[in-house]
This record gives C-alpha cells, sequence and structure tokens, in this order.
C-alpha cells in the first residue's frame, strides 16, 4: 500500500484531559494536578476508500479518537496527517454524531440545517444553488425535498440521523468520522440507516472511519478492525479475521459477548472485573487484572503492537506464541 | 385538537404566525384565567398611558392649565368633588388622574427601557462567560456577584447622584429618566447573564454546536445563531418579572427623591409628593396612584409567573 492511497494516517497519537479540582480547591487541598490518558499512543492508518472502524468499551477512548480526527480536540502528542482530497486540496473531515436528538439544532430548519456548511465554506454562489444542492441531499438520503421547511422535532430519530449524514454530506468530504451513529435507533433502524452508510459509501467513494461498541454492527460494516481497551489498541485485524480467529485476551471476551442465537443458553465464560479507572490505569498491560493469561510480566512490562500473523497485537502471550488456547473455554 | 393530524409530507409548512397559534403556549395561555385577566388589565394599562394625551381632562404640565382655586379637590363622588376631576386634585390643582396617566406613561417607558438595556447586556455577558468558560467566565460572573452584594438602592442613588454631578445643567431634567434605566440595568443585567450562562453551557457542549464548529463556523456565529435561540425561553420569563421589578425600583427611588423630578412625575413621584399631604387629610392624592402602581405591578407579575409555568418542561 503506497502513501498516496491513505486519507488518514495516525502515528503515535495521545490525548490527556485536565481533570484536576479548581485551582483554589487544589491549593487547599494540597492536591496535584490530575491528568486523563484518554487515548496513549495510538497509531493506524486508512486507506481511501475502506471503513476503519474502531471498537471497545465505554470510556476505552474510541469517541476521543474521533473527536480527535475531526479536529475538535487538539492532540497531546503524535501526528495525525491527511491524504490528499478532491483536486488536490486536504482531505474534508466530516463528522456523524451518536445522539439524533442534540445533533441537530432544534430552532433551525432542516433546510438550515443541511445548507449550513455550504453557506459557512461558500461550496455554492447563489441563494437558489444552495437550495437545490440541498433538495439533492435530502434525496440522496432518502427524505423528501420539501421536509427542508420542516423542523428537526417532526421527525423520528432514524429520519434525523439522515439528516444527520445529509448534512455531513453538504460539505462534500472524503472522509466521515461515524460516532456511533446506529446506537441510539431502533434495531430495525439501524440496518436502514447502515444499508444507506454503506450505498453513499460505494456511489461516492468514501472513506468511515467508523466508532461502535456493537459488534455485529461492526462486523457488517468495517474491512478492518480496531479493539481498543483503556486509551490503547489491543488489537488490529481485518474484519472477518477478528471475528473467526480474535488473538487478544480482550478481544476474545468481547466476541464472547455477543449472544449466539443458536445455542441461546449456552455456558459463558464469567469474566471477573470492569475496566479500571482510566485515572489510575493498572501497571504493565493495562488488561492484565482481568486476563487469564497474565503473567508477572504483564504488570510490569507494557505489550507493543506487533504482527502476529494478518493481525496487530499487542499481548505478551500472544507474541511469545502461547495463546493457542480456543476463544471460548469450555467449562 | 380532535382532528387526526395529516400525513407529514401532505403538510403545508406552517407560517410563524399559524406555529404560535398552534403552540402549547398559546394553549396553555387560553387555559388560564389569571393570565388572560391580567393580560386584559395590562393591555389597559398600556392603553391608557399610550393615550394619555386623548384621554386625560387635564395637561398637568402644562402649567396655565392649572388653577390654584382648584386645588386640593376630593374625588366627584364626595361632597366637594368637581366633574372634570374624577380623582380629585393636588394641592397646585392637577387633576390626579391625568398625573396618574401620564405619570404610568414615564414608568411604564422606564420599566421596558431598562429591561431591554439589561437584556442586551446579560445576554450578552451570559453568552460569552458560558461559551468561553475559564477565566473569561469568572471575571464577568465575579463582577456580576459584587454588583449584586451591593443593595440596589445603594447603587442607584450613586449613580443618579455621580450622574446628576456629571452633566451640565441643561442636560440633568432631560437625562435623568435614561441615568435612571442605566442605575436599574447595572444591577439587573447579572440575572440575565447567570440565566444564559448557565443554559449556553450546557449548549455549548451538544453535538449540533461541534457539528457547526467542524465546518469552521465562526465563534461569534455559534454563539448567535446557534446557542443563543436556544437559552431565550428562560429569558423570556426572567424579562417578564424583571419588568415588574424595574417599575417598583423607579418607584422606590423617585419615592427617595432621587429619581423622576415632580415636574415630569412618574407614578413614585406622586406617590412622593402625595405622602406629604396624607396627614392633612387629603389621601386621594397618595391612594390613587399606589393603587395604579400596584395594579401594574400585579398584572406584570400574573404574567411572568403564568410564563414561568407554561414554560417549565418539569410542569407540562
Amino acid at each position: 500500500m503506497t502513501q498516496a492511497d491513505l486519507i488518514l494516517s495516525i502515528d503515535h497519537v495521545s490525548k490527556e484531559f485536565d481533570v484536576s479540582a479548581p485551582w483554589l480547591n487544589r491549593m487547599l487541598e494540597r492536591k496535584p494536578k490530575l491528568f486523563v490518558k484518554a487515548v496513549d499512543d495510538v497509531s493506524f492508518s486508512i486507506p481511501r476508500g475502506s471503513c476503519f472502524s474502531i471498537v471497545g468499551e465505554s470510556g476505552c477512548g474510541k469517541s476521543t479518537v474521533a473527536r480527535l480526527v475531526t479536529g475538535l480536540y487538539s492532540t497531546s502528542g503524535g501526528q495525525i496527517t491527511f491524504g490528499r482530497g478532491d483536486a488536490g486540496r486536504p482531505v474534508r473531515v466530516q463528522m456523524i454524531f451518536q445522539d439524533p436528538q442534540s445533533s441537530l439544532n432544534p430552532r433551525w430548519r432542516v433546510g438550515d440545517i443541511i445548507a449550513e456548511p455550504i453557506r459557512e465554506m461558500k461550496l455554492r454562489k447563489t441563494a437558489d444553488e444552495t437550495r437545490d444542492r440541498v433538495e439533492e441531499l435530502l434525496r440522496i438520503v432518502g427524505l423528501a425535498a420539501d421536509d427542508a421547511t420542516k423542523y428537526p422535532h417532526e421527525f423520528s430519530g432514524g429520519q434525523r440521523q439522515r439528516i444527520s449524514i445529509a448534512r455531513a454530506l453538504a460539505s462534500e468530504p472524503e472522509l466521515l468520522v461515524c460516532d456511533e451513529p446506529t446506537s441510539a435507533l431502533d434495531v430495525s433502524v439501524q440496518a436502514q440507516i447502515l444499508n444507506l452508510m454503506r450505498r453513499l459509501q460505494l456511489e461516492l467513494g468514501l472513506t468511515y472511519l467508523f466508532i461502535s461498541h456493537d459488534l455485529s454492527v461492526v462486523r457488517h460494516m468495517s474491512d478492518m478492525i480496531a479493539v481498543m481497551y483503556l486509551g490503547r489498541i489491543v488489537e488490529m485485524a481485518p474484519a472477518e479475521k477478528l471475528f473467526t480467529d480474535p488473538q487478544h485476551p480482550y478481544s476474545k471476551l468481547l466476541l464472547g459477548t455477543i449472544p449466539d442465537i443458536h445455542v441461546p443458553n449456552r455456558d459463558r465464560e464469567v469474566q471477573n472485573g470492569e475496566p479500571p479507572s482510566p485515572l489510575s490505569p493498572p501497571t504493565g498491560c493495562a488488561f492484565h487484572p482481568r486476563c487469564p493469561l497474565a503473567t508477572e510480566r504483564c504488570s510490569k512490562e507494557a505489550p507493543q503492537l506487533r504482527a502476529a500473523g494478518r493481525s496487530m497485537v499487542s499481548c505478551h502471550a500472544v507474541q511469545k506464541g502461547l495463546a493457542t488456547i480456543p476463544a471460548r473455554r469450555q467449562d | 385538537m380532535t382532528d387526526i393530524p395529516a400525513p407529514i409530507s401532505a403538510r403545508k409548512p406552517k407560517s410563524r404566525r399559524e406555529m404560535f397559534f398552534d403552540s402549547d403556549l398559546w394553549w396553555s395561555f387560553r387555559k388560564s384565567k389569571p393570565a388572560i385577566g391580567a393580560a386584559i388589565v395590562l393591555l389597559l394599562v398600556i392603553l391608557a398611558a399610550i393615550l394619555a394625551p386623548v384621554l386625560s381632562p387635564q395637561n398637568p404640565y402644562d402649567l396655565a392649565s392649572l388653577e390654584l382655586w382648584n386645588a386640593e379637590l376630593p374625588p366627584v363622588w364626595m361632597e366637594g368633588g368637581q366633574m372634570p376631576f374624577i380623582l380629585g386634585t393636588d394641592v397646585q390643582g392637577r387633576d390626579i388622574l391625568s398625573g396618574i396617566l401620564y405619570g404610568t406613561r414615564i414608568s411604564i417607558f422606564i420599566g421596558i427601557a431598562s429591561v431591554i438595556v439589561s437584556l442586551v447586556i446579560g445576554v450578552l455577558a451570559g453568552l460569552t462567560a458560558g461559551f468561553y468558560g475559564g477565566w473569561v467566565d469568572n471575571v464577568l460572573m465575579r463582577l456580576g456577584d459584587v454588583l449584586l452584594s451591593i443593595p440596589i438602592i445603594l447603587v442607584a442613588i450613586l449613580v443618579t447622584s455621580v450622574a446628576q454631578a456629571i452633566l451640565p445643567p441643561q442636560l440633568r431634567e432631560a437625562g435623568i429618566s435614561i441615568v435612571l434605566v442605566m442605575a436599574i440595568a447595572l444591577y439587573s443585567w447579572v440575572q440575565y447573564a447567570r440565566v444564559v450562562r448557565a443554559q449556553a453551557m450546557v449548549e455549548r457542549r451538544k453535538e449540533y454546536v461541534q457539528a457547526s464548529r467542524l465546518v469552521g463556523t465562526p465563534a461569534r456565529r455559534l454563539m448567535l445563531n446557534h446557542i443563543l435561540p436556544n437559552t431565550l425561553t428562560p429569558v423570556f420569563v426572567a424579562a417578564t418579572l424583571n419588568f415588574g421589578l424595574a417599575i417598583l425600583i423607579e418607584a422606590t427611588l423617585s419615592f427617595l427623591g432621587v429619581g423622576m423630578p415632580p415636574n415630569q412625575p412618574s407614578l413614585g413621584t406622586l406617590i412622593r409628593v402625595g405622602n406629604q399631604y396624607l396627614f392633612s387629610g387629603s389621601w386621594w392624592i397618595v391612594l390613587f396612584p399606589s393603587i395604579q402602581l400596584c395594579i401594574l405591578v400585579v398584572a406584570v407579575n400574573m404574567l411572568g409567573d403564568w410564563l414561568r409555568d407554561a414554560l417549565n418542561p418539569k410542569l407540562r
């Protein structure tokens, strides 16, 4: 894969948040400043036209990655490089948000919401051209042209998410960052939105950075999947490879949580523990307190992301070839 | 609403007027008898004030129309009352009713003007503080706290007396109402700023603001086009209640003698002047302006209370 094919490459990116108490409290209580490392040394790259997904539990830093890529947050370290977009200009990034209730301004008409990027970025010259473009966008996402005069509260969650997609497309982006675009929707509507997004990807040649905690959604969409745990990528693999042959013990744990329609009452492996607080992450490998393969070394030395077959895995046990245990232990 | 709404695609987009008469607000207004009553009373009071030159039997500012033998006449229904002076006259032969109508005009003008001035200052300060946070927020809000820690009467007395000392003599009379407006606004902008700041802090984190940031919308437009419209509901309630408060503050200041002068009297000035003759038995000089002030403020406050309940999502 040559450099030119990459639409986005992220190089050892970190993000720290200052969560200290106010200055006066710190002075009085003699507490130090407090930082949370939401994203820690994350690297990946996305080829043009593909869909790269990040999965993980709440609080693992996946949404922070999305906001770093779009520029809503600035990085604390590392480099984010974009490829070339249309006509040699830099890649345009847009975002589809999680909550369709709060991602549309309730006081604006839908037409104005979709036209905002066109107006702000001066993509069309006249008001007529802008209106035509808005109607075209509404039709692309499966709404009617006269929906432009309505207010967001007149639409259902799925329709609102379509409006959100139309707004994101209005600025003619190459890369769409989707932060859990379906997690607030009904399952039946989820499928419609996902199919719309796939169709748009094919028709418009879009590249997706897809953030989700829902593994079945991710499987449907992705080419590559990265599994995040406590701000780090623990495994990165092509979608089918990850689902059929997960390497990292945490990936196995995640896949083990997907309900199986054929064996609904199967014996599930009970995993103790919850993700530790990002305020005081465990030493060494962040997963070692919950890991069935953990050794002395895991609590002292953080593993690096290294190739293991077609996957990239960050685990001492896997890298030493110990992880030949089956994906699910049959107790 | 008993009819089944048409499917969304078949409906015409509504005009602003239709949306108003279709709104929950209008519905709740029609259901609330106190609100309708207060609105009618307020409307009458305001209309009477606007039409004062037409309605009042006498121009109380025109010294030529005052006759001293008409001084201290009681209301018409009492012994010694005379016809054009329905509510009686004061010691200079001024008709009380005319004085009240003109005085209400001044009171309402100062109330509205100070609400507008404090609204603009307060909304801008609150938006800026809530949107930027950090030290901007701290400076603006602590300034507000300091202002609120001084009793308003003291602030207003200070402002008006300083202004009286600074202004050239020919401007003093004309400028006094503007000085009063500024004195009241200086105090009451803090309330709007607090309301708007709290709401702006919530709104600026919402995803529609982030979406707008992504296309490069500058901060000024983010604040005015996106955040401001979503903070206005509680501001309207505060503005209505503050309108009543502003009229009262002005009346208090005028009563204390630092407000409107007797030659352009507000309701408060009329009460102050009348108060001096209360013990000489001319009770009508002070009573009727007081009743008018009461009616005006109670009507405004009832409307404000209704608006607060109607716009409170928790009470719906």
